[in-house]
C-alpha cells in the first residue's frame, strides 16, 4: 500500500509540473486568423514589430471552415488563448454586444488617424453599430468581391469578331451585369468551356456573398436599417428580377456550379474549364502565380464587379481586427494595433501583397502598380457594401443562403423563396426586440 | 494516529472508493452535469454568444415552437428518410457479406480487413474524398465512369433529387462493413453441429437458413441494427462535407445538421438543447422498440 501511494503522490506532482505555466520572460502576442495568403504576409510583417518591440507574434491560422467556429468557442469559453482576433465584419455585430471584443473607441481617437482610414473600411471593419462612432476593431486586410477573365480568349480575333457579329458590341471585359451575361453565353461551349463560374454554394456565406451585390446593383436591399423592416424590400420585384438573373447564369456555369464558393471558382478557372470566375481579390496573387496556375497565369485579366440597372454595389469582402477581451495582454495588443496602421508599416503591408485600408497608400501609384489586380481592386472601393453586422447576422445569414440556394437548383421560385427569407428575417429581428 | 491508520492501510471499502470516485466524478462532470445544465437551458431564451445577456424562463416555448415549425418537421422526414434508406442498405449488404465470408477460403484474413477498412476512417476524410468522386463533371470519377454510357454527367451533390442518394452510397460504403462484422460475429458463433444434424435430415439450404441461421444470427442483428439507427439518426460529418452543410437547398439537411447551425453558428443555444432533447427521445424510443424486439427474438431463440 506504501508504494502505491508513493506511486499517487509521483503522479500528482508529475501532473502539477506539466500543469504549471511556464514562465517565459519573452512578452507574447497571439493573433487569430485564417489559413490564406494574407495570414502569411501578416506573419512576414510582423517580424518588424518583434524587432522593433522584443514582442513575440505567434499568428494563429485556422483553416476557412473551422475558423469561425474557433474563435466563438473560444469567445464563449472566455478563454484567453487569442489576444487579437482578425475577423469578418459581420462579427462585430454579436462580439460587441456580446462582450467578447474590447470597446477601442477612446482609444482609436486618440492614438489613431481615422481620417487616414478608407471611411468605407472603417464603417464596415471597425463601426457598430453603424454610423454611432463607437469602434470595436480597426481594418486589417481590406477585401472585395472582383472578377478575372481569360485575356487568350478575350483578346482572340476570331472570338472579338464572332462575339461583335452575334452581340452588336465589342468584346471587352463586362461593365454590366447584362454584358457579363451575353459574355457567360457565348463562351459556353460544354463539356470544356463554360462562360462564368458565380458563387452559388450553400457554405458559409457562399451564394450570400455572390448575389448580393447583384442584388444591390438591381436597386434591392436587405432592408431598412433604421426600423429593420424587410418585408417589401428583400422581397421587392428588384431583387426576384435580381435573383432570376442571378439564376440564368447557371446555364453558362460549369454542372458542379451549385456547390461552388471562392475555392471552387478558383479551381475551375485554373482548370481552364470557365472564361471568367468571380472570387475576392485576395485570391488573385495565386492566379498570376506560375506554381500555382501554370497554364493561365500569364493569360488573366481583371475585372471590378459589374454595374446593374439601378446601381453599383459590391459585396465587401476582407476583415478587421480587434482585442480579445478575455486576453491577458490588451495594452501590447493596442501596441500592435497602432504599430500595424503606421503608414510605412502599412506600405510595407501592401507590398507584401495586404490590402490595406490606408487611403493615401491605396491611392498611391506604388500600390496601383504592384500587382496586375491591384487597380481594379481599389476601383472596387468605392462601390463595397456589406451584410448586417446586427448579433444576429448568422440566423439572417442562414435563411439568406438556404433560400438563395433553392432557387439555383430549381427548388422554388425567387419570389416564394424571397417572400420567406423575408418572413424569416422578421421573426428574428422580432424575436430579438428590433420592433419593442 | 494518523500514522497507525496509515500502517493498517485502507480498508477494502475505501480501496474500491478509491477506484470508483474517479470514474464517477469524470462521469457526473462530463455526462450528467450537461445532461441536467442541457434541460435546464432548454426551458430558457439564452445564448451562449451572450453570456452578459442572463437566461430568461420561458417554459416550454422552445419545444413549443420547434414542434410547430414545418421546417424541423421537414429535417425529421430527411432524417427518417436517410436512416430507412441508409440502415436498409447496410443491413442488406452487409448481411450478404457475412454470409459470403463465413467460411473457410485463402487469404480470408487479409480480405475480411480490407472490407473493415471505410469503417476505420474518419467520417470527415471520407466525405472529401467522395466529395471528388462524385464531381459532377467528367473530373468525379464516378462521372468518369458513366461517361461512356449517359450523354450527361449526373450531380451527385448539386443535384436535389440525387444528393440524397450520394450520401446513402457514401454512409453504406462506409458502414456496411460494421453490419458484416457483426454479422459474423453471430454467424460463428452458431454451433455447427446444427448443422450437420440438418444435413443429416437432409435438409434444404433454405430450411438451414430460415431455421437455424436466421433464429441464432437475429439477437446480433438487432443489435447491429440499434447501433446502426441510433448512429444514422444523429447524422452529421458526411453530410456537413460531402454535401456541403445539407445542400443542394435542404435536401440533406438531417436533424443534427441543423441543431448545429442552431448550436454553433446561431448559437440559440436554448432552442438547440431543446432540439437536443426531442432528439433524444426520439433515439430512446426507437432504441426501446429494438430492444423489445430484441427480447422477444431471444426468448423465442
Amino acid at each position: 500500500m506504501k508504494k502505491l501511494t508513493c506511486y499517487f503522490v509521483m503522479l500528482t506532482l508529475a501532473l502539477l509540473i506539466i500543469a504549471i505555466p511556464s514562465t517565459d520572460a519573452q512578452e507574447k502576442l497571439t493573433i487569430a486568423w485564417a489559413q490564406w495568403d494574407p495570414a502569411n504576409y501578416l506573419d512576414e510583417l510582423s517580424k518588424d514589430f518583434t524587432a522593433e518591440t522584443g514582442i513575440e507574434v505567434d499568428l494563429v491560422q485556422i483553416s476557412w471552415s473551422h475558423f469561425q467556429d474557433q474563435v466563438f468557442t473560444a469567445f464563449v469559453g472566455k478563454s484567453d488563448r487569442y489576444d487579437i482576433v482578425i475577423g469578418d465584419s459581420q462579427w462585430l455585430g454579436r462580439n460587441s454586444v456580446g462582450g467578447h471584443y474590447i470597446d477601442l473607441t477612446d482609444w482609436i481617437n486618440e492614438n489613431i488617424d481615422v481620417d487616414s482610414i478608407y471611411a468605407t473600411a472603417m464603417e464596415a471593419f471597425a463601426e457598430y453599430p453603424k454610423g454611432s462612432g463607437k469602434y470595436w476593431a480597426l481594418p486589417a486586410e481590406v477585401d472585395a468581391n472582383g472578377f478575372l477573365y481569360r485575356t487568350d480568349l478575350f483578346e482572340a480575333e476570331n472570338e472579338k469578331a464572332a462575339f461583335k457579329e452575334k452581340y452588336g458590341y465589342e468584346l471587352a471585359p463586362p461593365k454590366t451585369y447584362a454584358e457579363l451575361r451575353d459574355i457567360a453565353e457565348f463562351f459556353t461551349r460544354p463539356p470544356d468551356l463554360y462562360g462564368v463560374a458565380p458563387w452559388y454554394s450553400k457554405e458559409y456565406d457562399g451564394i450570400t456573398m455572390g448575389f448580393q451585390q447583384v442584388m444591390w446593383s438591381y436597386g434591392g436591399s436587405y432592408g431598412d436599417p433604421e426600423t429593420y423592416k424587410v418585408d417589401g424590400h428583400i422581397n421587392s420585384d428588384d431583387v426576384v428580377k435580381a435573383l432570376e438573373y442571378y439564376k440564368s447564369l447557371k446555364a453558362f456555369s460549369p454542372p458542379d456550379s451549385p456547390n461552388y464558393y471562392w475555392a471552387e471558382t478558383l479551381d475551375a478557372y485554373k482548370a481552364g474549364k470557365v472564361a471568367m470566375a468571380m472570387d475576392y481579390f485576395a485570391f488573385f496573387p495565386g492566379v498570376v502565380s506560375s506554381d500555382q496556375n501554370p497554364n493561365y497565369y500569364d493569360k488573366t485579366g481583371f475585372f471590378v464587379s459589374p454595374a446593374g440597372p439601378k446601381g453599383h454595389a459590391i459585396s465587401i469582402g476582407g476583415q478587421g481586427m480587434s482585442i480579445s477581451a478575455y486576453s491577458k495582454n490588451q495594452e501590447i495588443a493596442k501596441q500592435y494595433l497602432k504599430w500595424f496602421m503606421q503608414k510605412p508599416v502599412q506600405e510595407k503591408w501592401a507590398q507584401l501583397g495586404g490590402f490595406t485600408p490606408h487611403e493615401e497608400v491605396l491611392q498611391s501609384e506604388v500600390f496601383l502598380n504592384a500587382t496586375p489586380f491591384n487597380r481594379a481592386f481599389a476601383a472596387s472601393f468605392p462601390y463595397l457594401r456589406d451584410f448586417w453586422a446586427v448579433p444576429e447576422y448568422a440566423e439572417l445569414l442562414a435563411a439568406c443562403q438556404t433560400g438563395w440556394n433553392q432557387v439555383i437548383i430549381g427548388s422554388k421560385s425567387a419570389k416564394e423563396a424571397l417572400d420567406e427569407i423575408a418572413r424569416k428575417h422578421e421573426a428574428i429581428f422580432e424575436d430579438a426586440g428590433y420592433y419593442d | 494516529m494518523r500514522s497507525a491508520r496509515f500502517s493498517r492501510g485502507f480498508s477494502d471499502y475505501q480501496i474500491k472508493m478509491a477506484f470508483i470516485m474517479p470514474t464517477m466524478i469524470l462521469l457526473i462532470l462530463m455526462n450528467i452535469f450537461p445532461l441536467l445544465w442541457s434541460l435546464y437551458l432548454s426551458f430558457h431564451r439564452y445564448k451562449a454568444s451572450m453570456p452578459n445577456r442572463p437566461a430568461k424562463f420561458i417554459g416550454v416555448q422552445n419545444y413549443a415552437r420547434l414542434l410547430t415549425d414545418p421546417e424541423i418537421w421537414g429535417y425529421f422526414q430527411t432524417t427518417a428518410y436517410f436512416v430507412v434508406l441508409a440502415v436498409i442498405t447496410q443491413f442488406i449488404i452487409g448481411f450478404g457479406l457475412a454470409l459470403l465470408l463465413n467460411r473457410e477460403f485463402r487469404y480470408k484474413g487479409v480480405v475480411t480487413t480490407l472490407i473493415l477498412l471505410p469503417m476505420m476512417l474518419s467520417p470527415v476524410v471520407v466525405g472529401l474524398f467522395w466529395r471528388f468522386i462524385f464531381a459532377s463533371d467528367a473530373s468525379g470519377l464516378v462521372n468518369y465512369l458513366l461517361s461512356s454510357l449517359l450523354s450527361e454527367s449526373i450531380g451527385w451533390t448539386t443535384d436535389p433529387k440525387i444528393a440524397m442518394l450520394a450520401v446513402v452510397i457514401v454512409d453504406t460504403w462506409m458502414w456496411s462493413p460494421f453490419m458484416m462484422l457483426i454479422s459474423l460475429a453471430g454467424l460463428s458463433a452458431i454451433p455447427k453441429y446444427l448443422y450437420e444434424a440438418a444435413d443429416v435430415d437432409r435438409a434444404s439450404r433454405w430450411f438451414k437458413f430460415r431455421w437455424i441461421t436466421l433464429p441464432l444470427v437475429s439477437p446480433l442483428l438487432l443489435i447491429a441494427l440499434l447501433f446502426r439507427t441510433m448512429d444514422a439518426f444523429k447524422m452529421f460529418d458526411i453530410v456537413y462535407v460531402l454535401t456541403r452543410e445539407g445542400g443542394p437547398g435542404t435536401v440533406t439537411e438531417t436533424v443534427s445538421m441543423n441543431l448545429y447551425r442552431l448550436a454553433f453558428r446561431n448559437y440559440n443555444t436554448g432552442k438547440a438543447c431543446a432540439m437536443a432533447y426531442l432528439l433524444l427521445i426520439i433515439i430512446v424510443a426507437l432504441s426501446n422498440i429494438y430492444v423489445k424486439q430484441l427480447n422477444k427474438v431471444r426468448g423465442e431463440a
